[in-house]
């Protein structure tokens, strides 16, 4: 059970062998990806900040709420920080358990709490090329909406 | 007075000018540094937008600091 913060492109077949298991019938994975748009304006890239020591702490943090919700074999994530390019993956969250359930339900709350705890910001380049920090807006409409736009 | 470690990121971090910055303060708590570098700085967010961390820890507020302390505030997360 592991939360990590990179800075290099996600190595998902690495992660996935360590949620191997012998009592495993049901493996959940989820990818965040960097897609070209959000509340209507066209995106060019996404840059992401961590407070690396306190993210990894309340991620791993989160981990272990889910093992003790959820009856998992194993749970592992990774957020990736730096400049990405549209396609590419932000952030993966990997679970394993004896049956599909907990599975679905364990990898849902993990990626919805690592975007809502976690000191992770998103600054969107747009392609008419004006920049913000997502949920950082202090005028104008969005200023108190805290919904996560990607993924 | 004491010495304080201030951390800044994101939005803050592009306000502030700097990631990091060494500063003497009479603030006892980061609810009181905040907004005694707000008004140096004219960081756009108020306070009770932000959570504070203290020594890689999240604390409510005011969140009391001692001599010595890393302190952090942070923005609204937007990860995923």
């Amino acid at each position: 059970m592991h939360f990590k913060i990179t800075s290099k492109t996600i190595a998902v077949s690495q992660l996935a062998n360590t949620l191997q298991h012998e009592r495993a019938g049901a493996c959940a994975t989820f990818e965040g990806w960097v897609r070209n748009h959000n509340e209507g304006q066209a995106v060019a890239s996404l840059e992401y900040e961590a407070y690396a020591e306190l993210a990894e702490t309340e991620g791993n943090r989160i981990l272990d709420e889910a093992r003790e919700k959820f009856d998992l074999l194993a749970a592992e994530a990774v957020h990736r920080v730096g400049h990405l390019q549209i396609g590419d993956m932000a952030v993966w969250v990997g679970v394993a358990s004896a049956h599909r359930g907990p599975a679905f339900d364990a990898c849902r709350f993990i990626i919805d709490e690592l975007k809502a705890r976690v000191p992770i910001w998103k600054k969107e380049h747009y392609v008419a090329g004006e920049s913000t920090w997502i949920n950082c807006a202090t005028k104008g409409e969005f200023s108190t909406d805290d919904a996560g736009p990607s993924s | 007075m004491k010495t304080l470690t201030v951390k800044y990121f994101a939005i803050l971090r592009e306000q502030r000018g700097d990631a990091e910055e060494q500063l003497r303060t009479e603030s006892v708590d980061a609810q009181s540094l905040y907004e005694e570098l707000q008004a140096q700085h004219g960081f756009t967010l108020p306070v009770d937008r932000l959570r504070a961390a203290v020594n890689g820890e999240f604390r409510p507020w005011p969140a009391p600091v001692n001599d010595g302390d890393e302190v952090v505030f942070i923005p609204p997360v937007a990860g995923g």
